[in-house]
């Protein structure tokens, strides 16, 4: 078991890796093979007609003059044991982590980064919690009253959820219960620390918005498990036995038909962590996927390079404990 | 916990109508139906039988044949939507078809039990033997502590021959041998001493050599508990192995029934002379041709009139075109025997002799 | 079919020629684990197996789940890469012949599988099920693939007109008629079945049995049929091997070896094989063998059988038996055999 854990955490570091690795290569690499020499890279992070000594100035500042492997080196020795820049005689010294200065507001992109997780985190958890529950809910009773007029209803439901994109069910709510009817006023981003209730009510819709689409997946899913496990022979055992209804249901059933649904929520978690896009987008959360957002029509280097390692990570940390609770979960894997 | 062979009524029984004889357990006209989408599945159509306690029925036939759709209708096992299950079924004086289904559930793991073919598939992969043995012993038993009860389950375990069965108790499903996962779950179904043991293809899935300490250990459990048990099987050497009694299905009907040594020496309905015909036996000297049975089952949804056999009979043409209008009903062999009983237009005579003649050379 | 005395595995066949020739065959399946996923042990499913099998003939293969049988057949057509040993067809060493060199040997070598659900394709024809070996080796028909393959449907026992339907239409016994139709499309020389009627009723098995039997004889087929049913493997073989944790055990004639079994295994294994006949329960002499098979991972020393045999002695936990002569054609791996011949 130590063993395994251990191999997994060595594989996800060297993911991890090849992740910054291709995103550099995309950033610096392609431009260049499509022909543009660093000079013309430096000069999107300048402003207009600059001299050629500002340009040079510049380009060298943000290390475009290197090798490629040796800027990508310095990002990744940077993250592990920070980094120092220098600015003619100036020094900044970048901490652990360190994922560099943005190239257009040259503030540490870290800390940015940090102050913006508590928001997407907010959104993500408080989304999660409601679309486990109702969605689980909603697929357990749909297989058990399987045809039934409840489970037409919700099944279409569930349809129209996973169809409809976010951007359109988040600014529909928005309209209704924002400006219609104004239930939810003024959202605004307030931490929980500052006033819980307050960080809760203006979340609601957002969570709502994004917890829709997932419980209609998550009902789809778990409908489609339970009619599988309750057709299994040893539901019929289980009844056999003269268990009453409600735990063979709960305890033979919704165990079994709940394990592959562990793997798809750790998944799913993961890559919200690394930015709600749409979402954050759509209410104007200041979260890590706004952030995504910005750093990609800025063409900022390292900020997208920070959001897609953190993205990354969190995808890769959720695979490493989904597996672990998997052992944890089924006696089969942990015994072979 | 062994019972003399009264009757310990329960008091449940309907008013007006008590139960139509001795039996410990008497099946009357049972009939279950499922609605397809393809028509109405005949699954069992009108099947009665009688059963003592401290005996052994053997019910043999095919897939398709409803012998184990007549096991799961004996528990309650079908779910109301689909099935549509009628006649009676009594079991110590109570009629289970149409009683509330609470007090069936009741019954089910309790006064009646079953094992099933696979028992890796029929075990829940996630739960421990010994969580799945206390759980089927504390849900009759609500006010055993848990302790109490893992010990009960680790005494069963010792009485169906499983070693250290106080280390094994807590090894999950999976960790058994094939014929281990079978001697727990035949540990689970006898937690509560039940009167009745329903078994169904309990050895198909195992070895030949594992087949036979089952089998065994079976017998050795009944012949200690004087429970009554049906044997399902399309096995005919396994209930020559067990049973006392041997109903032979056909498309969801009784074909024959009677004594196992009867049935075994003068069988009677054609379908039983084909499959005695058609088996290969490992002690059979001759090795020229099997004889099957030609044709395939009929499709449940449309069974053939009259006799269900008749398209496959060879000596349908004897009967002078009733076993293609008229439906046979049970009827015992003669008067010396009347537990013999079959389902066959063919007279007596014909039968006697073309089973001398034509039949049993070739067994 | 012959039942004369049989050669030592190895040796020129006496009667009819060696259609295949099958020397200390080994099947080991690596088990891995740890950080570097290093081989710790290995399944030793097939562990130095012997025999001949002579032109039409059949050998029966007889065992346990467990015992290797499966996997010697697989070895046998080549879908498993044999560890060690040696396989020689026609006098052709086909041991480690890569997948292409095997093709044209897939015309003489075919396999029946056990479970006709799922051994055919769902979104094929019959028509394109049995005409696909005719495509896949590029063979020419006088009279086109469809003739050729309805013509193949009514020799065993389909009608020609199942030619555009689909499997899920047929029943079980019909579908092994058809996984039967597949295998003989290109006039095999060598047909090995794994467990071919073990899925079916008995009514239906019989008539498979029966189907397999005529076109033997049609057709000139050789078999080596593997089941766990005594029963059947008596019925259907001129020859049978008895296996047990990766090993022949005994090897003989079908008469020979049933009626004086030599291995005590094979005793054992017979006498619990239920009879349908309830006055012979109380006759009968029933060995009745306690535990599993042994892991095939960890298998006993020596005589792998020891750990249930009850003639076991020292010897038997020390030194492995050699697969002996004992009757004409008859072979046992025993020290302690039962149904000894008297010497001279």
């Amino acid at each position: 078991m130590t063993a395994y854990i251990v191999r997994r955490v060595i594989a996800a570091i060297f993911l991890l890796i090849a992740v910054t690795m291709i995103t550099f290569g995309i950033f610096f690499l392609v431009p260049r093979l499509a022909g543009e020499t660093s000079t013309q890279l430096a000069a999107q992070y300048v402003g207009r007609d600059p001299s050629p000594e500002a340009l040079a100035a510049v380009e060298k500042n943000l290390g475009f003059d290197q090798p490629i492997y040796q800027q990508w080196w310095e990002f990744a020795h940077g993250i592990v044991a920070g980094r120092t820049f220098r600015y003619g005689p100036d020094a900044s010294v970048c901490h652990v982590p360190c994922f560099g200065y943005s190239f257009k507001s040259h503030l540490p992109v870290w800390p940015e980064i940090v102050s913006r997780l508590p928001v997407t985190i907010s959104l993500a958890a408080g989304a999660a919690v409601i679309w486990v529950v109702t969605g689980v809910a909603i697929g357990v009773l749909s297989a058990l009253k399987r045809g039934s007029v409840f489970d037409r209803l919700s099944m279409g439901l569930a349809l129209a959820g996973v169809s409809l994109p976010i951007f359109f069910t988040a600014l529909l709510s928005l309209a209704l219960f924002s400006y219609k009817w104004p239930i939810f006023p003024n959202l605004q981003y307030v931490p929980l620390t500052q006033d819980p209730l307050l960080w809760a009510k203006n979340l609601v819709l957002p969570w709502v918005t994004l917890a829709f689409l997932y419980s209609a997946l998550y009902a789809r899913l778990t409908r489609a498990g339970m009619l599988e496990t309750m057709s299994e022979d040893y539901i019929r055992t289980a009844r056999a036995k003269g268990l009453p209804e409600r735990q063979v249901v709960v305890r033979h059933g919704l165990r079994a038909a709940l394990t592959p649904i562990i793997t798809i929520f750790g998944l799913d978690l993961g890559l919200l962590l690394g930015g709600a896009v749409l979402t954050e987008t759509a209410f104007s959360l200041p979260g890590v996927g706004q952030y995504a957002v910005e750093a990609i029509t800025d063409n900022d280097l390292p900020q997208i390079l920070a959001v897609t390692t953190l993205a990354a990570f969190f995808i890769v940390a959720a695979n490493l404990v989904v597996d672990v609770l998997y052992v944890a979960v089924d006696p089969r894997v942990r015994y072979k | 916990m062994k019972r003399p062979h009264l009757r310990t009524g329960t008091g449940t029984v309907t008013a007006g109508e008590g139960p139509p004889d001795s039996a410990f357990l008497s099946v009357r006209d049972l009939r279950i139906h499922f609605d397809t989408d393809d028509g109405l599945v005949r699954a069992v159509d009108g099947l009665t039988f009688r059963l003592d306690r401290g005996r052994a029925l053997g019910i043999v036939g095919e897939s398709g044949s409803g012998k184990s759709v007549t096991s799961l209708g004996i528990m309650g096992l079908h779910r109301s939507g689909r099935a549509r299950v009628t006649g009676e079924v009594w079991l110590d004086g109570e009629e289970l078809v149409n009683a509330d289904p609470e007090r069936v559930r009741q019954l089910r793991g309790r006064k009646m039990a079953m094992i099933f073919q696979d028992p890796l598939t029929a075990m829940h992969p996630f739960y421990s033997i010994g969580r799945q043995i206390t759980e089927a012993y504390r849900v009759h038993h609500p006010d055993v502590h848990r302790k109490q009860a893992h010990e009960r389950a680790v005494e069963m375990l010792a009485r169906v021959g499983i070693p250290q069965p106080d280390k094994r108790v807590d090894d999950y499903p999976h960790q058994f041998s094939g014929g281990m996962r079978q001697r727990a779950m035949i540990a689970m179904a006898l937690v509560n001493d039940p009167d009745l043991l329903i078994a169904d293809e309990p050895t198909t899935a195992l070895d030949v050599t594992v087949q036979a300490q089952i089998l065994d250990l079976i017998r050795d459990l009944q012949r200690e508990t004087g429970s009554a048990v049906v044997i399902i099987t399309h096995d005919l050497g396994v209930v020559a192995e067990i049973a006392d009694d041997i109903l032979v299905m056909y498309a969801g009907r009784c074909m024959e029934h009677g004594p196992a040594e009867q049935v075994f020496s003068r069988p009677q309905h054609p379908y039983t002379w084909g499959l005695l015909a058609s088996m290969p036996r490992i002690n059979r000297e001759r090795q020229d041709r099997l004889l099957p049975i030609e044709g395939n089952p009929p499709s449940l949804i449309r069974v053939p009139p009259g006799c269900p056999f008749h398209p496959r009979c060879r000596y349908a043409l004897l009967t002078d075109g009733r076993s293609n209008t008229e439906v046979p009903p049970l009827v015992p062999v003669d008067a010396d025997d009347p537990d013999h009983t079959v389902a066959c237009h063919l007279t007596p005579e014909d039968r006697q002799r073309i089973f001398s003649e034509d039949v049993a050379p070739g067994l | 079919m012959t039942t004369e005395t049989v050669p030592a595995p190895g040796t020129a066949p006496v009667d009819g020629e060696a259609l295949l020739q099958v020397d200390a065959l080994v099947k080991h399946f690596p088990i891995r684990q740890g950080l570097l996923q290093r081989q710790i042990g290995a399944v030793r499913a097939v562990d130095g197996v012997a025999f001949t099998v002579r032109a039409g003939e059949t050998l029966g293969v007889v065992g346990e789940s467990g015992c290797g049988k499966t996997t010697t057949g697989r070895l046998l057509v080549r879908l498993l890469e044999p560890t060690a040993g040696s396989i020689r067809f026609e006098g052709r060493d086909i041991t480690h012949l890569s997948t292409g060199a095997m093709r044209p040997l897939r015309r003489d070598i075919q396999m029946i599988f056990q479970d006709p659900y799922s051994s055919l394709n769902p979104r094929h024809t019959v028509g394109t099920i049995v005409g696909a070996p005719f495509r896949l080796q590029g063979v020419k028909t006088e009279h086109g693939v469809k003739k050729a393959v309805q013509e193949l449907l009514e020799l065993c026992g389909l009608s020609p007109e199942h030619y555009n339907r689909y499997p899920h239409e047929f029943s079980g016994g019909q579908r092994q008629r058809i996984g039967i139709a597949r295998a003989l499309a290109l006039r095999p020389k060598l047909i090995v079945a794994d467990e071919p009627v073990s899925a079916l009723d008995v009514s239906i098995q019989a008539q498979v049995v029966n189907l397999l039997d005529d076109l033997q004889g049609e057709l000139g087929l050789t078999y080596v049929i593997i089941a766990h049913d005594l029963s059947v493997v008596r019925h259907v073989s001129d020859r049978v091997a008895v296996m047990y944790l990766g090993k022949v055990v005994e090897l003989g004639g079908r008469d020979s070896l049933y009626h004086a079994p030599l291995h005590p295994y094979t005793v054992a294994l017979m006498s619990a094989v239920p009879v349908p006949d309830p006055k012979r329960k109380q006759q009968r002499e029933r060995i009745l063998l306690t535990g599993d098979v042994p892991s095939p991972v960890n298998p006993p020393p020596a005589c792998r059988f020891h750990t249930r045999c009850w003639k076991a002695q020292e010897i038997c936990r020390q030194v492995e038996p050699p697969l002996r002569e004992l009757r004409s054609g008859h072979l046992v791996a025993c020290h302690f055999p039962e149904n000894e011949p008297s010497p001279g």
